[in-house]
C-alpha cells in the first residue's frame, strides 16, 4: 500500500499529536494510531481508499482508544466524551490542527533520558519504526521497544503534559529540542546504519522552524546541519580517506543546501539573539568559504562559544584553530592542560599529533598518532590520519 | 495530581546548624510552604531527624529484624518531604526547584498513585 506508507511516513506526527491531544493519553494514542494502521492496511485494498485517508486514520484510531479506554475505565465520563470525538464527521487533513510542536516538547522533555528523547522523537514525529531506530543505535529490537515503553508510560504516569512550554521555560525547553535534533545529527553524521539520520535531523529542524517561526537558535540549528550536510559528498576521498573542508572539492557540494544553509544563518543572525549554534553554524559556514580558510576568525567564533558552553571539547576545538591560524606553541600551551579530561578523547589525540608535528617534535607526534589510530571510529578517518603521519618529515 | 517530594542531601554540604545561611534556609522553607498554602496546593510536609535516629524493619518468616541505620547508605540522606497538587510535572518542577535544600541537595518528585 504506497498510499499507507506515504501517510505513516508523511503524516503519522500529525495524526498521533491529534489524537493526544484529543485523548490526553500519550500511550493509548500510539497503541490506537498503531491498530488504525494496521485496520487500513486490511480494508483499504478490498474497499480502496478513502476520500480522506488522514481523516479516517484519525476516526478508526479515535474508536481504538475509545475501546481501550472503556474496556480500562473507572468511569464512563472520558469514555463518553471520546465518543462524541469519534462521531465527528471524517475530518479533512487540513482541518486537523497541527499539534506536533506540542508533541515534540512532550517526547523531549528533560524528566526523560536523553536516549529516549531520541528515541521517542523519532518514533513519533519522524514516523521511524522501532527496529529502525534499534539499528541506528546499534540496540536489540526488544530492547528499544522496552526503552519506547518505558518513556510513554511515564509521560502518563509522572503527569508530563501536552504542551508547548511557556515563555519562563521556552528558552531552556527549546535549546533541550535543538540538543535532541542535534544529537540525531550526530549519529547519521558518524554512519549509523538504516535510515538517513542527517535527513531525519533536517526535517526536524524545519518542521520546528515551520511550527514556531522567528527563532535564532533554531535557525542556528538547521543552518548548522544544512552547512555540514551540504558536505556530505566529498567527505570521503576516492582512496576513502577523510578530506578536511578546505581540500574537498566544491563541486560535490551540494550548493542549493549550502545556500540555504547560510541563508538561514544569516536570518538568524539578523535577529541579534546570539546562541550556540548559531556561532557553530557560523564556523561552519568560514569553512564553506573559498579558500583560504579564515582560522583567525574561526578561533575568535570558539572565543564567543566558549563563554556559553565552557566545556573542555570546545577548548580542544579552538585550539586547533589556532594551531591552523599559525600558532602552533600557542595552541600546544592550551593543548597540554586539556589532556587530563581529554585523554580518551580520540580528537585530542589527532589534534596534539598534529600541533607537534607543527612544532616539529616530531617522535612525540608519531606517538600521538599512534593513540589518535587506536582510538579512531571510522576507517576513513583512520586512513587520514595514516597518512598524515606517514608524510611526518623523518 | 498529586507528587511526593523527597529531600535528599549531604549534611556535609547543607548549612550548619545555628549559621546565618541556616537560619536564611529556614525562612526560605517557610516561604515555599506558606507560598504552597497560598497556592491551595499544600497537602503536608514534614522534616525528618537524622539518619543516625533511623531503624530499618523487615520481616522473615514472621520474624521482625530490625537493622540500625538507613536502609541505603549513601552520601545523601532523606531529610524531609512534602506533598503538593500539581496540575502536571511541568509545575511540580517548577516547585521541586524552589524548595532551598534543591539548591545543594537533590530532590526527587514522585506522583502518588491513585487507587
Amino acid at each position: 500500500m504506497e498510499a499507507l506508507t506515504r501517510i505513516a511516513r508523511e503524516d503519522r506526527g500529525r495524526l498521533l499529536a491529534a489524537l493526544i491531544a484529543r485523548t490526553g493519553d500519550f500511550a493509548a494514542a500510539e497503541d490506537a494510531l498503531q491498530e488504525a494502521f494496521v485496520a487500513a492496511h486490511l480494508h483499504w485494498p478490498r474497499s480502496g481508499i478513502p476520500d480522506r485517508p488522514e481523516g479516517w486514520l484519525l476516526r478508526t484510531a479515535l474508536r481504538r482508544a475509545i475501546d481501550r479506554h472503556r474496556k480500562g475505565a473507572r468511569d464512563g465520563q472520558g469514555a463518553a466524551t471520546l465518543t462524541l470525538l469519534a462521531e465527528e464527521r471524517a475530518p479533512d487533513p487540513m482541518d486537523i490542527p497541527d499539534d506536533r510542536l506540542r508533541l515534540i516538547f512532550t517526547c523531549c522533555h528533560p524528566a526523560l533520558d536523553l536516549k529516549s528523547r531520541v528515541a521517542l522523537t523519532l518514533r513519533t514525529i519522524g514516523g521511524l519504526t522501532t527496529p529502525e531506530i534499534a539499528r541506528a543505535f546499534l540496540d536489540r529490537d526488544t530492547t528499544m521497544g522496552q526503552r519506547l515503553s518505558r518513556a510513554k508510560a511515564k509521560i502518563g504516569a509522572a503527569g508530563i503534559p501536552f504542551v508547548v512550554p511557556g515563555p519562563e521555560d521556552w528558552a531552556a525547553r527549546l535549546e533541550a529540542v535543538l540538543a535532541v535534533i542535534y544529537l540525531i545529527f550526530n549519529a547519521g553524521y558518524s554512519g549509523s546504519p538504516g535510515r538517513d539520520l542527517c535527513e531525519e535531523a533536517v526535517f526536524l529542524a524545519r518542521l520546528i522552524d515551520h511550527l514556531r517561526p522567528g527563532e535564532a537558535e533554531t535557525e542556528g540549528c538547521l543552518a548548522l546541519m544544512l552547512l555540514t550536510h551540504g558536505r556530505r559528498a566529498a567527505r570521503i576521498g576516492p582512496d576513502g580517506a577523510t578530506v578536511p573542508p578546505a581540500h574537498q572539492s566544491r563541486t560535490l557540494w551540494d550548493a542549493g543546501m549550502i545556500a540555504e544553509g547560510l541563508a538561514t544563518l544569516d536570518r538568524a543572525i539578523a535577529r541579534h539573539t546570539p546562541g550556540p549554534f548559531q556561532i557553530k553554524a557560523a564556523i561552519a559556514s568560514l569553512h564553506s568559504a573559498p579558500p583560504p580558510t579564515d582560522w583567525l576568525q574561526i578561533a575568535l567564533l570558539y572565543d564567543s562559544l566558549l563563554r556559553m558552553e565552557p566545556t573542555p571539547v570546545i577548548r580542544l576545538n579552538r585550539a586547533v584553530a589556532i594551531a591552523e591560524a599559525g600558532e602552533p606553541a600557542a595552541a600546544w600551551r592550551l593543548l597540554e592542560p586539556l589532556l587530563q579530561d581529554l585523554a580518551g578523547y580520540q580528537p585530542y589525540h589527532a589534534a596534539t599529533a598534529d600541533v607537534l608535528a607543527r612544532l616539529g617534535r616530531i617522535a612525540e607526534s608519531r606517538a600521538a598518532y599512534a593513540r589518535a589510530i587506536s582510538g579512531v571510529a571510522s576507517s576513513a578517518d583512520a586512513l587520514f590520519l595514516t597518512h598524515r603521519c606517514a608524510n611526518l618529515p623523518e | 495530581m498529586q507528587y511526593m517530594a523527597l529531600i535528599y542531601s549531604d549534611p556535609a554540604l547543607g548549612p550548619r546548624h545555628g549559621t546565618p545561611e541556616f537560619a536564611t534556609m529556614m525562612q526560605g522553607y517557610t516561604a515555599f510552604t506558606t507560598m504552597l498554602r497560598e497556592a491551595g496546593a499544600f497537602v503536608s510536609g514534614d522534616a525528618l531527624q537524622g539518619v543516625d535516629t533511623a531503624t530499618s524493619v523487615s520481616v522473615t518468616g514472621g520474624k521482625v529484624e530490625t537493622m540500625d541505620g538507613p536502609f541505603a547508605e549513601t552520601k545523601e540522606h532523606l531529610g524531609g518531604y512534602y506533598i503538593f497538587q500539581a496540575p502536571d510535572l511541568d509545575t511540580a518542577i517548577r516547585y521541586a526547584a524552589m524548595i532551598p535544600t534543591a539548591s545543594y541537595g537533590t530532590v526527587e518528585l514522585r506522583p502518588l498513585v491513585v487507587w
